[in-house]
This record gives structure tokens, sequence and C-alpha cells, in this order.
């Protein structure tokens, strides 16, 4: 994971998104079983919020990674169906 | 309720197709210690649980396993894709081919249909806990155990992820356990059933 290569920005933004994701994940764990710890809340704010905001820019430029950032105000198609699925590998 | 996501847990991008593995790997898709059983039982203890803080834990790491099931899935998918006649002949895929073509179908890697006897819902936090802190050490072995099998970066990155993750599931359930001995009785540190014969556990 150190020498990350990268074939564009949306992989990019993508890989950012993934561990960010993870922070939070993480977190959300911990705190379920550690529910009056606030250093760990103040983290999870933190890293929630810069979760949301690159979520928020990715689905701007590559179509909605989830359906509440779905906007077609600017879309002439549905990007939720018609973005690449997971599966596929890679960023096409 | 649940929402989806449109993108994996973490990315998998395999190049090089391989039927023998991918038959390996199907067990933890739907085999005995795979991410089906495990999302499945989480998800249906909660309702058990007598305290709050448990059945968020089971929860959200009944939602973990939803991702994983999908990273597994992928990399079964992403191994049998574009393979030819000659390769599902010669690596022993034909008897999956028959049945599913290369669709991802919930089995263990011996051909075993997936079966909800593989974990229980048992109404008692304790035993179910106790439970789930098994069964993400025997995920983890089978993890181990496929990582032995496999020698492509490509594969063993996102294995070897879901492996940790069966490390971080068990601190966590062992936590929820502590804390619903904790909120026990004192006298019935080791309780059966508090979740069923005791009122002044609730919540």
């Amino acid at each position: 994971m150190m020498n990350m290569h990268f074939a564009n920005e949306q992989e990019k933004m993508l890989h950012d998104i993934n561990l960010l994701s993870f922070v939070v994940v993480e977190l959300n764990l911990y705190l379920d079983t550690h529910p009056d710890d606030r250093n760990a809340m103040e983290y999870f704010n933190h890293y929630n919020r810069m979760t949301n905001q690159a979520k928020k820019e990715y689905s701007a430029k590559y179509g909605p990674l989830t359906i509440s950032c779905a906007d077609t105000s600017e879309c002439s198609d549905w990007k939720w169906a018609l973005s690449p699925m997971p599966w596929e590998g890679g960023c096409k | 309720m649940w929402n989806y996501e449109k993108r994996l847990q973490f990315p998998v991008n395999i190049t090089n197709p391989n039927a023998k593995l991918a038959q390996v790997i199907i067990s933890q898709y739907g085999g005995p210690d795979g991410e089906m059983g495990a999302s499945m039982r989480y998800l249906s203890q909660r309702y058990a649980s007598p305290y709050r803080e448990v059945s968020a834990i089971l929860t959200d790491i009944g939602t973990e396993e939803l991702a994983h099931l999908e990273m597994v899935a992928t990399i079964v998918h992403q191994l049998t894709k574009d393979l030819s006649m000659e390769e599902i002949e010669e690596s022993g895929f034909a008897n999956y081919y028959v049945d599913h073509t290369v669709g991802i179908w919930p089995q263990a890697a011996g051909g075993v249909p997936f079966n909800a006897c593989e974990f229980q819902s048992k109404g008692d936090i304790i035993t179910d806990l106790v439970e789930d802190m098994a069964a993400e050490q025997k995920a983890r072995t089978t993890y181990d155990n496929i990582l032995r099998l496999i020698h492509d970066q490509e594969i063993c990155e996102p294995i070897k992820f879901l492996r940790a993750r069966e490390v971080v599931h068990f601190q966590r359930f062992g936590e929820a356990l502590r804390i619903v001995q904790d909120k026990l009785n004192s006298k019935n540190f080791y309780a059966f059933n508090p979740g069923f014969d005791c009122n002044e556990c609730k919540i």
C-alpha cells in the first residue's frame, strides 16, 4: 500500500475514500463497545466529516457511490446504474 | 434498513484467472466459516441482545460482513472470468460449471451448499457471543489456510485484509461479552440465559 501508483485521479480519489471509510468503520466498531470514549468520538467526527466530503466530491465527478449522493440535475443519464459495478476491477 | 455503497471495502483487481483457487476461496462465500454465515449469524442474533451496545456491535459487524461477502464474490468472479473450456476441464472446475456456469453460488470448497446450520442464533447473549468469538477465529484460520495456498499478490492482499478484520471482530466481540458479564448480577457472572430469565438485566 505504500508505493501506490494511480492510473488517474478517479483511482486516487477512490483510494482515499477507501482509507477514510476504513478509519470510520474501525472507530464505529470501537465506539460500539466504548460508548463513553470522548477522544474516540472526536476522531470519529473528524474522519466521518472528511469521508462524507470526499464521497460528495467523488460522486459529483464520477457518479454516485451511494443513492443519497445521486444528483441528476447536471447529468443526462442515470449514473447510479450506468457507472461500473465494483466487481469489474479497476476504474473503468 | 440498509444502503448500498457502490465500492468494495478493499480493492480487488485480479488479472490472472485461476479456477483452482476460485474453488478454494468460494468457501469463504458460502462455506462453514464463510462471510454469508457470519453476516446472517450476527444480524439474526441481535434481536435477543438485552444491551444496546451489544445489539449495535452485532448490527455493525453483521453489516461489515456483507461488504466482505461482496469482496469474496468479487475475487471468485475475477478468478473465473474469461476461462476457456480447456481451463475449466483441466482445473477441476467442471463440476461447479455444469450447475452454475461462472455465476456466484454459495457453497463450501468441497461443494456442500450453504446451510443455515453453519451458525446458531440461540436467544442467549452469552451463548451467542461465545459462538461469535469462535466463529471469528474459525474464519481467521480459514483465511490462513487460503494464504498458504496462494502466492499471487493480487489475491493475497484482499485476503490478508479480510483475515485482519476477523482479528478485530474477535476483539470487539470479546469486549461485548465483557459488557454483558459486567451488567449481569454479580452472583450470576457466568449466567445462563440472562436475556430470558432476568428482567433486571434489561438495558
